[in-house]
């Protein structure tokens, strides 16, 4: 047969086949279920409404954001745990920066000048991951204590309390901040970046070399080495992605709120993985997707939001966390080794 | 004729330990060299040197007379010498089109953006694929879903199409059945056809004379030399690969002990020459 030619045998791979090659198909399932369960239960109490459907996008889009850079390190094979302390770091430096009290810099350049820490933090994470060979487990949880002891002691030195508030002003002054508290046809910036960076992330590690570098960087360092990617720079690449994240949130929550707190962002990386690990992404690294990240990142957002709802105690939203990440775990555990046994 | 690869008294040392020592070989092109050996011969050791993995500590590469050295196995690779490892370097749950592509992914311009070309990767994978005998009619399936010999063929056909003068392939049939080594073997003949220099490497001696045009037998680090498959013979290869005169010696020491006491030797030694003759089970 003549090279280009439309081969006849493409069409009967059914679709059933191909959505089984998708890691994301448990995470869709999932959210299915969570949602006709949050209708069924909590549809006479204002579960389908556009308020709560606004508030459980909102606190989707703020885990989204991050999941969705999470998922893209966890595909590369690494993950960061630091990245919520992160956030904390980011927001108050960010809000020091832009505080007349203190720099009194513009907010937009704050946040440029923080986005540009957040890549040092980002570097230096993957540098010692790199350098030292230890697990990125251990070495990004050290670095989550040191963020988050060395946020609270700077700002306790500088401010001596731990809430850095009073910069409503500023953010109102600047002409960018708009895009991270303002709205767009009744949706708050918030989600529009989430949409943005999962499409983006998506579309580099789809379509794009540099993508099947993440997936080969994950799935088989040596081997990936050996054919010629360069698995130092995509992994170090990867943990600066999960930095810039961190410090996106950080700014929405800021600008959003006015005033910055060491504490904000605390066990969101947790969040982020257990979105990511929803999605689809396996531990091991490899295997994933960045659209599964956001849609396990709506799925926690429709619980914590759903369960308000319902007459079910909010003291119940971990356990339900927690058994949704084992179930979606074992599906796509499940799905993968059906979609391994599809033969010709 | 220049050979293509030459290695002149290559060494390899690992501290106090000798893995290979004045190693001489030479592979021309369109020929299948055979490079045998039992385990802990220095086979692994030997290509490693070539493609790029550990340099050696003494001795010389030559490729197509001129002398060269390999930082990498990326650098090697990108001077022709393509490895195809035992533990394969392919990623079980990434598509097949992908790991036929992976590091040297085919490049599409949309507007200012440069993006992966995903259609010319499944086409190219495909026609490659086909060319070797595996019809696969999805090249996005992940390569797991693969058997070990057509992954074997997989990164065979890589190596051939990413424009590779050598192909090393470390013991690509040790762990396959009789049919799927078979289908290996038929690619290793056909990419001699296409006038590559095949380097062989492996312990089955029956595989090895299926294919082989020369034959270079390793024990403990040293080279018996290079063989024509007309000078020499299957049995030959095997009573050196086994370490030749090492086990004559062990026959008359059996033989010592069957005298003084006869039956449980005796059986020894008749097991220990039928070992000799057939060592090989598949």
């Amino acid at each position: 047969m003549a090279v280009g030619l439309p081969d006849e045998r493409l069409q009967p791979v059914s679709l059933w086949k191909r959505l089984l090659l998708r890691p994301e198909l448990g995470s869709i399932a999932g959210l299915v279920v969570v949602f006709l369960f949050f209708a069924v239960v909590a549809g006479g109490s204002g579960f389908l409404t556009w308020g709560s459907a606004r508030n459980y996008l909102e606190v989707a889009a703020q885990l989204g954001i991050l999941a969705a850079a999470v998922a893209m390190l966890m595909i590369g094979g690494e993950f960061d745990l630091s990245v919520g302390s992160m956030i904390g770091v980011a927001a108050i430096l960010m809000a020091l920066l832009s505080h007349p009290d203190y720099a009194g810099l513009p907010v937009s350049l704050a946040f440029f000048l923080t986005a540009g820490f957040a890549l040092g933090v980002g570097y230096v994470n993957g540098w010692l991951v790199l350098r030292t060979g230890l697990p990125s487990f251990i070495v990004t949880l050290a670095m989550m204590f040191i963020l988050a002891g060395a946020n609270i002691g700077f700002t306790k030195l500088i401010t001596k309390i731990t809430i850095v508030s009073g910069i409503g002003e500023a953010v109102a002054r600047d002409p960018l901040s708009p895009l991270f508290t303002g709205a767009l046809l009744g949706l708050p910036a918030a989600v529009w970046w989430w949409l943005a960076v999962t499409a983006a992330l998506s579309w580099v590690l789809l379509r794009t070399p540099f993508g099947n570098w993440v997936f080969g960087a994950g799935g088989d360092p040596n081997a990936a080495r050996n054919v010629g990617v360069p698995v130092r720079r995509v992994k170090i690449t990867l943990f600066m992605l999960t930095a810039v994240a961190a410090t996106l949130v950080a700014a929405i929550q800021v600008m959003g709120l006015g005033s910055a707190n060491v504490l904000q962002g605390q066990q969101k990386e947790l969040e982020a993985v257990a979105a990511a690990v929803i999605g689809g992404c396996l531990l091991t690294g490899g295997y994933g997707s960045v659209v599964g990240a956001g849609i396990g990142a709506l799925i926690l957002a429709v619980v914590q939001q759903g369960i308000v709802y319902t007459n079910i105690d909010l003291d119940w939203f971990k356990v339900m966390v927690g058994g949704m990440i084992l179930g979606a775990v074992i599906l796509n555990n499940y799905l993968r080794k059906l979609s391994m046994q599809v033969r010709r | 004729m220049t050979p293509l690869i030459e290695l002149r008294k290559v060494s390899k040392y690992f501290g106090p330990v000798v893995s290979l020592k004045d190693i001489d070989m030479k592979v021309y092109a369109g020929e299948v060299h055979c490079l045998l050996g039992d385990n802990g011969a220095g086979k692994s050791t030997l290509i490693k040197a070539l493609s790029g993995v550990h340099p050696p500590s003494e001795g010389q590469i030559y490729m197509e007379g001129q002398p060269v050295s390999f930082s990498s196995p990326r650098d090697a690779l990108d001077k022709g010498i393509a490895t195809v490892f035992q533990d394969l370097a392919m990623l079980p749950l990434m598509s097949i089109s992908r790991n036929f592509f992976l590091g040297r992914e085919p490049k599409r311009r949309v507007g200012p953006l440069t993006v992966y070309d995903a259609a010319f990767a499944a086409r190219v994978a495909r026609e490659e694929l086909r060319k070797i005998g595996i019809d696969i009619r999805d090249p996005d399936q992940p390569v797991g879903t693969l058997s070990g010999g057509e992954r074997q063929s997989v990164a065979i056909a890589r190596a051939v199409y990413f424009g590779a003068k050598v192909l090393i392939l470390d013991e690509p049939t040790s762990a396959l059945g009789v049919k799927e080594a078979a289908v290996v073997l038929k690619y290793v003949v056909q990419a001699r056809a296409r006038g590559l220099g095949v380097i062989f490497i492996t312990h089955n001696v029956h595989h090895a004379w299926a294919v082989g045009d020369t034959f270079t037998v390793l024990n403990r680090g040293r080279s018996y030399g290079t063989f024509k498959k007309a000078e020499t013979t299957r049995e030959k290869l095997l009573q050196m690969m086994a370490g030749g005169e090492e086990l004559e010696a062990l026959a008359v020491e059996l033989d010592l002990i069957a005298r003084k006491d006869p039956t449980p030797a005796a059986r020894m030694e008749q097991r220990a020459a039928e070992a000799l003759h057939e060592p090989d089970g598949g």
